[in-house]
C-alpha cells in the first residue's frame, strides 16, 4: 500500500543543537501511527517540521505525492495536512464557533463547510452547547476537544495530534482517546505524539520510538508493547 | 455647566480622533509587534491629497474618499516595501525601520512639496456652528464625533462578523497556529495595514478640518499622542486603544479649559503626569491585551 506521508532522512536543528538526526518513517492511509519517547526525543519537533512551523534542516517530506518539505504552514491545511498543536493553543479571545470557523478558513466550498460543522458538532456536542462562549473560558478537556475539532474543520487527510492528553484528568483522557479511534473509523489518518504510552499503543496500529532524535524502534503496537526498547527509550538508555 | 458641556463635546471630538489613530497603531501592533511611527506620515499624505484636490477644485465629497484611499494605498505599500523584509526581525529593528520610513517621507514632502505649511481649502460649512440648547457646536466637531462613531461601529462589525476580521483577531493571539489553519500571513498583515491606513486617513480628514492646513511634520504630534493613548489603554488591545484615546482627549481638553491660567504653561507635563499616574495603578493599561500574559514583578 502506498504511503500517504513519507519522510526520509529528516533533520531538525535549533541553532547548534540537533533535535532530530535523520529519521525515516511512513504513514499509510487509514492508520493511526504513534510516536513515542521521552521528553526531548524530537517527537514534537518532527510534527512541527512536517507542518512548517520549524524549518527542516535536511531530508524530504512527501505528502500525497507532493514534496512539501519547504512549504509554508498556510499552504498545508488546504493540501489536507493539519496539526492540533501541543498545549491546545485555542484562540482564547475568540468564541468556540469562531475558533471552528477559523479551522475551516481554507475551505471555500459551502457544502463542505456545513458538513464539517455537522461532523464536529456531532463528535463534540459540548462544543455546540458552548458555541458562543469564549474559548479561553472552557475547561482543559473542552479546549482539547475544540483544538481537535478546529483541526478537523479543514477536512484533513492526515491529522497530526501533539500530546492530546497533556494535562487532562484520566476520565477525560479516555474520552479523547475514544474520539481518536472514532475519527479513524471515519477515515481520517492520524499521527499521534503521546506521553501516555499504554493508551497510545491501545489505539495505534503502529508506532515509532524516538530517543535523542533517532528512531530506535518501530513496529506494530503489539510488538512495541512487548519489546524492551520502549522502557530503555523512556529511561534514556541507548 | 454650559462650559463643561461645551468642553465635553470638544473632548469627545479630540479623543475620538486620538482613538482612531491609536486603533490604527494597535491593529498593526497586535498582529506583528510593530509600533509604526510612520503612521503619522499616512495622515500627512491624506492631508496633501486634500490640499491638491482643493487646488484642483475637486468637490470635498470626492476629495475625502480620495484622501482616505491614498492613505490606505500608502499603508499597504509601506508594508510591502519597508516592513515585509524585516518582518522576522526584532521589535527594535522594526521600530527603527518605521522611524526611517517616517523621516524619508518627511524629507520627500519638504523637498517635493514645500517645507512650509500649506493652506487646505475646506467647505464653508465646516467652519459654521450650530446651536444645540445653550451650546454652540462647530460643524467640524460634530463631523468628528459622527465619523468616529461610524468608524468604531464599522471596525467592531468587521472584526466580529467578517472572516478576515476574525482571522486578524486569531492571528493577533497566535500567529503560528493561525497560519496552520491556512490563514495567509501576508493577507492578514496587509489587511492590518490597509485598516490602519483607513483609520489614519479618516483621522487626517478630521485633523485637517480643524486646522485647515497641512505641513510635512503634521502627522508627528497626533501620532505621538496616539502612541501615548495606545499605551494608556493597553498596547495591542483594540478596546484599550479606544479607551486610551478618549481618556487622553478628555485630559487634554479639560486641562486646557479648567486649569488656572498660571498653570497653563505646565499643561502638557501635568497631562502626562496624569497618564503616568494611571499607569502606576494599571501598568498594563486600562484594558490590557489578552495576548499579554506575562506579569513582571
Amino acid at each position: 500500500m502506498e504511503s500517504l506521508l513519507s519522510v526520509r532522512s529528516l533533520q531538525i536543528r535549533y541553532g547548534a543543537i540537533e533535535a532530530v538526526r535523520g529519521i525515516d518513517f511512513d504513514i499509510r492511509e487509514g492508520e493511526i501511527v504513534a510516536f513515542l519517547g521521552a521528553n526531548g526525543a524530537g517527537k514534537s519537533s518532527t510534527l512541527n517540521a512536517l507542518v512548517g512551523l520549524v524549518p527542516v534542516a535536511g531530508g524530504t517530506v512527501v505528502f500525497n505525492g507532493s514534496d512539501i518539505t519547504d512549504w509554508r504552514p498556510e499552504a498545508l491545511a488546504p493540501a489536507g495536512l493539519t496539526l492540533s498543536p501541543e498545549g491546545r493553543r485555542v484562540f482564547g479571545t475568540l468564541s468556540v464557533a469562531e475558533n471552528l470557523m477559523m479551522g475551516a478558513y481554507c475551505i471555500s466550498d459551502k457544502v463542505a463547510i456545513s458538513e464539517a460543522w455537522e461532523r464536529v458538532y456531532s463528535l463534540f456536542p459540548i462544543l455546540y452547547e458552548r458555541r458562543d462562549q469564549l474559548a479561553g473560558t472552557l475547561s482543559g478537556g473542552q479546549q482539547q476537544m475544540l483544538a481537535v475539532g478546529r483541526a478537523l474543520m479543514s477536512n484533513p487527510n492526515l491529522l497530526l495530534l501533539d500530546e492530546p492528553s497533556l494535562g487532562l484528568a484520566p476520565k477525560i483522557v479516555g474520552q479523547i482517546f475514544n474520539l481518536i479511534s472514532q475519527l479513524r473509523d471515519q477515515g481520517v489518518t492520524i499521527a499521534l505524539v503521546e506521553q501516555n504510552v499504554s493508551m497510545a499503543l491501545e489505539i495505534a496500529d503502529r508506532g515509532y520510538v524516538l530517543s535523542s532524535g533517532r528512531i530506535v524502534s518501530e513496529g506494530t503496537s503489539a510488538e512495541l508493547g512487548q519489546s524492551g526498547t520502549l522502557q530503555s527509550a523512556y529511561l534514556g538508555a541507548e | 455647566m454650559d462650559l463643561l458641556l461645551q468642553q465635553t463635546v470638544n473632548a469627545i471630538a479630540l479623543g475620538g480622533t486620538y482613538a482612531l489613530l491609536a486603533l490604527g497603531l494597535a491593529v498593526v501592533f497586535s498582529i506583528m509587534g510593530l509600533i509604526n511611527f510612520a503612521h503619522g506620515e499616512l495622515m500627512t499624505i491624506a492631508g496633501y491629497v486634500l490640499m491638491y484636490c482643493g487646488l484642483a477644485g475637486v468637490p470635498f465629497v470626492i476629495s475625502v474618499p480620495l484622501a482616505i484611499s491614498a492613505s490606505m494605498v500608502a499603508a499597504v505599500l509601506m508594508e510591502r516595501i519597508a516592513f515585509r523584509p524585516v518582518r522576522n526581525g526584532s521589535g527594535a529593528t522594526m521600530l527603527v525601520t518605521s522611524f526611517a520610513v517616517a523621516m524619508i517621507l518627511q524629507v520627500l514632502f519638504q523637498n517635493l512639496i514645500s517645507a512650509r505649511s500649506q493652506a487646505v481649502m475646506l467647505p464653508q460649512i465646516l467652519s459654521d456652528s450650530v446651536r444645540v440648547g445653550g451650546l454652540v457646536i462647530g460643524v467640524n466637531k460634530i463631523a468628528a464625533i459622527v465619523a468616529t462613531v461610524v468608524m468604531l461601529v464599522f471596525l467592531d462589525w468587521f472584526m466580529k462578523h467578517q472572516k478576515t476580521g476574525i482571522a486578524m483577531r486569531a492571528a493577533a493571539e497566535d500567529f503560528a497556529v493561525a497560519r496552520l489553519m491556512g490563514i495567509r500571513a501576508n493577507t492578514v498583515i496587509a489587511g492590518a495595514f490597509a485598516l490602519s491606513g483607513l483609520l489614519a486617513g479618516v483621522a487626517a480628514v478630521l485633523w485637517v478640518s480643524q486646522r485647515a492646513s497641512v505641513d510635512p511634520l503634521m502627522g508627528f504630534m497626533p501620532v505621538l499622542k496616539a502612541f501615548i493613548a495606545a499605551i494608556l489603554g493597553g498596547l495591542g488591545s483594540l478596546r484599550g486603544a479606544v479607551a486610551g484615546g478618549f481618556l487622553l482627549g478628555f485630559i487634554e481638553i479639560y486641562l486646557a479649559a479648567f486649569l488656572p491660567r498660571e498653570f497653563q504653561e505646565f499643561r502638557e507635563p501635568i497631562g502626562l503626569g496624569l497618564v503616568v499616574l494611571v499607569l502606576l495603578f494599571r501598568p498594563n493599561g486600562l484594558i490590557p491585551s489578552a495576548a499579554l500574559k506575562a506579569e513582571k514583578v
